[in-house]
Order: C-alpha cells, then sequence, then structure tokens
C-alpha cells in the first residue's frame, strides 16, 4: 500500500523562478502534493526572526538554520501545520509569519512555532539554489 | 446457539435439508424458542434497532456503490448525479448519510444502557468487549464512508485524521504514508477508503455474528440484573420480544424518516456541499457529531501525542470496565449512587460533544479539560470506588418477584439528575451566547420560503423569474454546472414544458467535438446539455474576477450555513426549520452597503457586505432595482428579485424537495399505523406475562 510509481515520479523535483516575487511577498507552489511557502522575507522579518532567543522557542532552532546562505530574504517552508494538517496563512498572526485557522497555531517569519498546540517549527523542504533566481525543490 | 436443538420441521423437503445441515433448528433454538428475560424493558430493543440499521446501510451502501466513482476529480459530481438522476437516488443517499447517524444514536443509547444495567459484568464480559470492537469498526467504517463524497469537510477531516498517527513516535510517519498512499491526502487515499468502506460493514457483520453468540450463551442481562432461574422468569422470544422489537424498530424509523424526508442536511456539515480543494482549509474543521466528544479530549490536551492517547484510551477504556466495576450488584436500579454518577457521566459525554464542536479558545479550553478528567475519572476513580463504598439495595429474589412488585411502588425523582442537566444547559446557554458574541458578522434575517416546512413547494411564478435573474444577472460569472436543461421541465421543478426547455436550451451556444476533422466546435445547446460556465476554468475565473474565483451556484444554497447556536438547533429539529442557507444567499444579495460603518476597513478592490463574514467581499452589488424585467407584474426590486433568485438556487440545490417531501408524508403515515399496529399486538401477546 505505499506509493505507487506513477506517484513517486509525479514526486519528482521541481524548478521555481523566484525573480517575479517582489520584497514582501510569497508564493504557494504545489510540492508532492503539499503547499510550499516561498517568502521573500523583508528586512524587518528577518530581524525579527533574528532577534528572537532561540533557546526560549518551543522547537528551538536558529533562522540562518532554517534558510541557505547567502540568500537569507528566502524562506522556503512546508506550509502545513505540524499539528493536524491544516495550511496556515501568510502573513498572519502575531509574529509577522504563518497562522493556522484550524487550531490557532502561530508561526513567526522563520516559519517556527511561537504560540499554539503544534509542537513543530514548519518543516523545511530539501531545496538548493541553481542560480540567484531560481530554486529547485526535491 | 444454545445446545442443540430438537426442532424437526414438519415439510419434508425443510426436513430434508434439516437432516444435512441443522440451520432451521438453529434459526429456531435461537430466535423461536430461545429463552428472554421477562422484566425486559425498551432499551432492550436497540439490539434489534441496531441490526436492522446494519442491513439498512449495507443494503442502501451496496447500490450507492453502483453508481459512486471512486476518483478525486469524479467522486463530488458522480455523488451530485446520484442525488439528481438516478431513480430514487436522493432517497438512497439520504437513508446511507442520515442511516450513519442514526446508527449511532442506537449504538450510544445501547452502549449506556449496558453501562446502566452492568450488561458487562461477569459472564457478559466478552460480550461486552465483543461490543466495543464492533463500536471501534463502526467508527472507522463511519469517518471512511464521510471522506468519500470528496467535500471540503471529508478531505479535512481525513487530513486531520489520518494526521493523528504521525503522533506515534518512530512508525508514525510511515504509517501516514501507508493511509494515503502517496505524499498527501488525495486520489490513492480516497480508493482504498472506498474499498475499505466497502469491506469493513462485513466484518462488523461478521463480529455480530459473535455478539449474538456470545449473547446466547451467556444469556440476556436485565434491568433487576439478577439471572432467570425458573421458567417463570422468562418469555420465548417468539412472539414476546420479536412483537417488541418490532414496535421499537417502527417507533425508531419514525425518528428516522424524519430526518430523511424532511431534514436530510440537519445533521451534517454545510462545508461539504463546496467540492474538495486541497489549497483552501475551511475554517472550523468539526468531524461527524457522533465523534465529537473524542475530538473535544484529543484538543484539550495541548501535547499532541498525549492528546491522540487520551482520545483512544477514552475508548479503549471501555474494554476494562468489566474489571474496573467490581460491585456485586449489577443493576444501577439498586445502586443509588452509582445512578446519579451514571447520570453525571452521561452529561459529561454531552457537553463534551458541544465542545467539540466549538473553536478551541478560551473558556472551552478550560471547560474541556475540567470534562475530560471527569470522563476518566469515572472509570478510573468513581466506579472502582464505588464498588467499596456504596451499600446497594436489596435487590429482588428472582425476575418474577421484581415483576410483581414493580406495580406497586414507582422510582424516585432523581433529583441530582435533574441538577446535573439544569447546570448543563445554563452552560450551554452561556458558552452559546459568548460564541455569538465572537463571532461578529449579524446573522441573516429570516424569510418566509414557501418550501419551508413539512408541505413546502417551489413557487413556480418564482422559480421561473429566478431563473430570469440568474441568467441576465449571475450567469455572467457564476456557473449552474449541475443544472441540465432538461431539468427545467421536470416535476417539482419551474414548470416549463419540454419544448420550452428545449427552446430555452438552444439559445445557448455549446462547446462540443473533436468533429472528424479533428476541430472542437459550437452548436446550440439540447436539453441534455448543462448550463455552460462563463469561464473555462478556476484559475480563468479567479484571474478575471481580482483573485476570487466566483462560485458554482447549483449547489451555494446547501453550502453556505451559519451557526444558530443554542437553544436553536434544537428548535429547529422540532420545527423543522433548514433554511440557513436560501436565507444567507438572500442576506448576502440585499447586504450591500455603499459605505462601511466605521471601524471596520475594507481593502481595494472589495466591497463592504453587512452579511458576509469578515464583511469585505469580492462581488460588486450585483442587483439594483429596475435591472431585469418582469412580465407577470411582479415587483422590480433588489429584494424581490433576491427571493427569486435565491428560490430559484434552492431548487438548483434540491431538484427532488417535493417529491421528497411528498413521499415523507406517505411513510410517516404508513409508518404511525404500522406502529400503532405492532403496539397493540405486543399488549396482546404480553397480556399474560406482565
Amino acid at each position: 500500500m505505499n506509493p505507487d510509481a506513477s506517484t513517486i515520479a509525479a514526486g519528482a523535483p521541481i524548478e521555481v523562478d523566484l525573480s517575479p516575487v517582489a520584497e514582501g511577498q510569497d508564493i504557494k507552489v504545489f510540492w508532492r502534493g503539499k503547499p510550499i511557502y516561498i517568502s521573500h522575507r523583508t528586512k524587518k522579518q528577518i530581524d525579527e526572526a533574528r532577534a528572537v532567543n532561540v533557546a526560549s522557542l518551543p522547537d528551538p532552532q536558529s533562522d540562518e538554520a532554517r534558510v541557505k546562505s547567502g540568500h537569507d530574504q528566502w524562506l522556503v517552508v512546508i506550509g502545513i501545520c505540524t499539528h493536524l494538517g491544516c495550511i496556515p496563512i501568510a502573513h498572519e498572526g502575531n509574529y509577522d509569519g504563518f497562522f493556522c485557522p484550524c487550531h490557532g497555531s502561530q508561526y513567526d517569519s522563520s516559519g517556527r512555532i511561537r504560540q499554539g498546540p503544534a509542537p513543530a517549527n514548519l518543516p523545511v523542504p530539501p531545496y538548493q539554489f541553481v542560480s540567484d533566481t531560481k530554486i529547485q525543490i526535491g | 446457539m444454545s445446545g442443540p436443538s430438537d426442532y424437526q420441521p414438519s415439510n419434508p423437503a425443510l426436513q430434508w435439508i434439516e437432516r444435512r445441515l441443522p440451520i432451521l433448528g438453529l434459526m429456531h433454538s435461537s430466535f423461536v424458542v430461545y429463552p428472554t428475560p421477562r422484566n425486559l424493558n425498551y432499551w432492550w430493543t436497540f439490539g434489534a434497532i441496531l441490526s436492522f440499521m446494519l442491513g439498512i446501510q449495507i443494503l442502501t451502501g451496496v447500490i450507492l456503490a453502483m453508481h459512486y466513482t471512486p476518483h478525486a476529480d469524479l467522486a463530488f459530481k458522480s455523488v451530485e448525479l446520484l442525488v439528481r438522476d438516478v431513480n430514487y437516488g436522493w432517497l438512497l443517499r439520504n437513508m446511507h448519510a442520515v442511516g450513519a447517524s442514526m446508527f449511532f444514536v442506537a449504538v450510544y443509547v445501547h452502549m449506556l444502557r449496558g453501562l446502566y444495567y452492568g450488561s458487562y459484568k461477569e459472564p457478559r464480559e466478552v460480550l461486552w468487549i465483543l461490543g466495543v470492537i464492533i463500536y471501534l469498526l463502526m467508527m472507522a467504517t463511519g469517518f471512511m464512508g464521510y471522506v468519500l463524497p470528496w467535500g471540503q469537510m471529508s478531505f479535512w477531516g481525513a487530513t486531520v485524521i489520518t494526521n493523528l498517527f504521525s503522533a506515534i513516535p518512530y512508525v508514525g510517519e510511515s504509517i501516514v504514508t501507508l493511509l494515503w498512499g502517496g505524499y498527501s491526502v488525495g486520489n490513492p487515499t480516497l480508493n482504498r477508503f472506498f474499498s475499505l468502506h466497502y469491506l469493513l460493514p462485513f466484518l462488523i457483520a461478521g463480529v455480530v455474528v459473535l455478539h449474538v453468540w456470545a449473547l446466547h450463551v451467556s444469556g440476556q442481562n436485565n434491568p433487576d440484573g439478577v439471572e432467570p432461574k425458573t421458567e417463570k422468569d422468562t418469555v420465548p422470544f417468539t412472539p414476546h420480544a420479536t412483537i417488541k422489537d418490532m414496535f421499537g424498530v417502527s417507533c425508531f424509523m419514525l425518528l428516522y424518516a424524519w430526518f430523511i424526508f424532511y431534514m436530510p442536511n440537519y445533521l451534517g456539515d454545510a462545508d461539504n456541499y463546496i467540492p474538495a480543494n486541497p489549497g483552501v482549509t475551511p475554517p472550523h474543521i468539526v468531524p461527524e457529531w457522533y465523534y465529537l466528544p473524542f475530538y473535544a479530549i484529543l484538543r484539550s490536551i495541548p501535547n499532541k501525542l498525549a492528546g491522540v492517547i487520551g482520545m483512544f484510551s477514552a475508548i479503549i477504556i471501555l474494554c476494562f470496565l468489566p474489571w474496573l466495576d467490581a460491585a456485586k450488584t449489577k443493576s444501577s436500579k439498586y445502586r443509588p449512587l452509582a445512578k446519579q454518577f451514571f447520570w453525571i457521566f452521561v452529561a459529561v459525554c454531552i457537553l463534551l460533544g458541544y465542545l467539540g464542536a466549538q473553536p478551541p479558545e478560551g473558556i472551552y479550553v478550560i471547560a474541556g479539560r475540567v470534562l475530560t478528567f471527569c470522563y476518566f475519572a469515572y472509570f478510573l476513580i468513581v466506579l472502582p470506588l464505588l464498588s467499596r463504598i456504596e451499600k446497594p439495595r436489596p435487590v429482588p429474589n428472582s425476575i418474577s418477584d421484581a415483576v410483581l412488585a414493580k406495580t406497586g411502588s414507582r422510582s424516585t425523582p432523581m433529583v441530582s439528575s435533574a441538577i446535573v442537566l439544569a447546570l448543563a444547559g445554563a452552560l450551554f446557554a452561556g458558552s452559546a451566547d459568548s460564541a455569538r458574541a465572537s463571532e461578529g458578522s449579524d446573522k441573516p434575517p429570516g424569510n418566509k420560503w414557501s418550501f419551508a416546512g413539512p408541505f413546502g413547494k417551489y413557487d413556480r411564478g418564482s422559480l421561473q423569474r429566478g431563473l430570469k435573474v440568474y441568467k441576465e444577472v449571475c450567469a455572467n460569472c457564476h456557473g449552474l454546472s449541475y443544472v441540465a436543461f432538461r431539468n427545467l421541465a421536470e416535476a417539482g421543478g419551474p414548470g416549463y414544458s419540454v419544448a420550452q426547455a428545449a427552446a430555452f436550451a438552444s439559445d445557448y451556444k455549446v462547446k462540443d467535438g473533436p468533429n472528424d476533422a479533428g476541430d472542437m466546435f459550437e452548436r446550440p445547446g439540447r436539453p441534455a446539455d448543462y448550463f455552460p460556465s462563463p469561464f473555462p476554468n478556476e484559475q480563468a475565473a479567479r484571474a478575471a474576477n481580482g483573485g476570487a474565483a466566483p462560485p458554482d451556484l447549483s449547489l451555494i444554497t446547501k453550502a453556505r450555513s451559519y451557526g444558530r447556536g443554542f437553544p436553536w438547533f434544537i428548535v429547529d429539529f422540532f420545527t423543522q426549520y433548514q433554511e440557513q442557507g436560501p436565507d444567507y444567499v438572500s442576506a448576502v444579495l440585499q447586504g450591500f452597503e455603499d459605505k462601511a460603518p466605521e471601524g471596520v476597513s475594507i481593502p481595494e478592490g472589495s466591497y463592504y457586505n453587512k452579511y458576509f463574514p469578515g464583511h469585505a467581499i469580492k462581488m460588486p452589488k450585483p442587483l439594483s432595482d429596475g435591472q431585469v424585467t418582469y412580465d407577470d407584474g411582479s415587483p422590480t426590486t433588489v429584494a424581490q428579485y433576491a427571493k427569486d433568485v435565491t428560490t430559484f438556487l434552492m431548487w438548483t440545490a434540491e431538484p427532488h424537495m417535493e417529491a421528497r417531501k411528498r413521499l415523507g408524508f406517505q411513510v410517516f403515515i404508513f409508518l404511525i399505523i404500522f406502529a400503532g399496529l405492532m403496539y397493540f399486538t405486543k399488549k396482546k401477546v404480553w397480556a399474560d406475562s406482565h
């Protein structure tokens, strides 16, 4: 009952062009049936994400560990709430990040859980930069 | 099932079979001469009611499966077409969907009856555990069945519930992948759920056979909890129990028919009339009502893994009940304290169910935690303790003694349970008020609809005018993709002739093809064609309307609703009020205001609407006075347009409503007469036994 060959093939890596995404905007792409948020973060959002004391977080992780160095403005996360799988809404909540409408979990501008029932940060999918304006997810 | 039978059929052909397979003897000893305690009350008819419901569910389910397509792109449509086009498809679907709820109503009564009268105690432990297994199988079956229509609640319910398993350490993720058959809930998930939903009922039927077998070995418990000792304590199953069960089943069918024919969507969720969309989460994901107490337990525990464990152990704990409650007296009738705690437990379950449907914030979270504690405390603290400290009243010597004594004494009123229920009611009322205050949008005003109530019919003139409004105004942006032109000439619709419907269809251009040259071409519409959609796909609709796709209107009056809150949702059951959808649609059409009130900011490109959730609607004010001309002299006002087009859209959502209510009336007449006959037959049969 594991995924069949066509499902696995359809889950191959995809390339996303980032050049049309302006600062402060974000886009949602689907990969393996999951929504992936790609946020072009503002300076303010990056500073907020880095100012917080990592040890005080429910799921401690530094912002640097969640983005690719040299591309600090880009946040790529799987937009599935780690509580029960709903899709959080971008640019909502108290932390300039994501807000899940189902059970009220709030994530910050680095996709880290800050408040609510979710146990973990929004996962970062495997991806790399193939050029300055293009990433490959998967 | 109780020893070899000495039954001998008189017919030689049956004798021939009986010598080779003694099945008639088995039936005879199990369901004819089987001794049943003579003091059983009506709570004991729920076993028969449950067998009846299982039969109905399997029968309707098998026929529904003949018309259903288990594919993510086609499932929703196939269910809609099943309801619209299959002969009595609406009846089959209502029977099956409502039947699931009725099945759970009956099983909860059956379980609480077992709890109250101590039916789980020695020697009936295995019988009880088999029952818990049936209940678990029912929950799995019900959940998978709810996924099949592939609406928004189906999809997101499946997402939330399958994600529960990801909480299991180490193997959780792989279990979830196995359930999904992919990387998320999708087509493979739907396919395997369909397969399992077809399989599990037969497993249930198998366990039911074991359950009945175990019952017939240990014998039935009874309200006095003393085992039958002599012949005088029992009566033969047929005719006594059979006729009583028939009466119980026919009364239960009255309730069942009330839902099937008059309020089929009362127990469902409006969101499930919106096709599944993996990119949009509904604001409140709520499971079916029969899972709500467990959902409340899940949410009240802040840790994810602990929550999942709490939820499952709330059911598994029932298996240990025979050993948690060590009291010698079976029936709570003779246990003054246990009786009161039982009613408190019932109130706790109902309140947990109510909390499960509320958003998890503020007072609800705290109340949920308190009640979760109470739920487990009943099993882990109260019952073990009671068996040590409680002084039960003396039980009668035998069942016949109990029957004779019954005529004299009446049971004392249960003051404590009354207090508990009053408290529960007050809490309900209070919390509903706070919920209403936090919602923000105005409630749509109620309207007088011609189609409301048990004898409601569509107003033909209103339907025809509404069609005109749809065609001239709404159709510019909104599709009506489940409605065909032929439907306009069908009984219970706008009342056009076949020729008129054909003429109406020929005004439309319909894309067809490919022709022999391989090209698509346009031709005039035919009665069999469906209303063409204004946009080729959802993305085009979205792009042309500033990012918000205009929803298809075929089901809009069933896909929109608003919370009525306590106590209205109980009152609505009796008044058959179910026009939240039409009230909302009509209110939104009239709720536009040029200037937003102070303190409400409306983003660029949106419009203020008093009744739209959040108030910022992308649709500009669609109707204005005099916009559509009417030939029949009806006023050409926005209020009249809204009324007409809403009536029309109610018909597109429920084209068979008139047939449904008409048949419902006939069924009710029949059931009432049938139940009456059963009652008097039962009285006659039992005349000597009471």
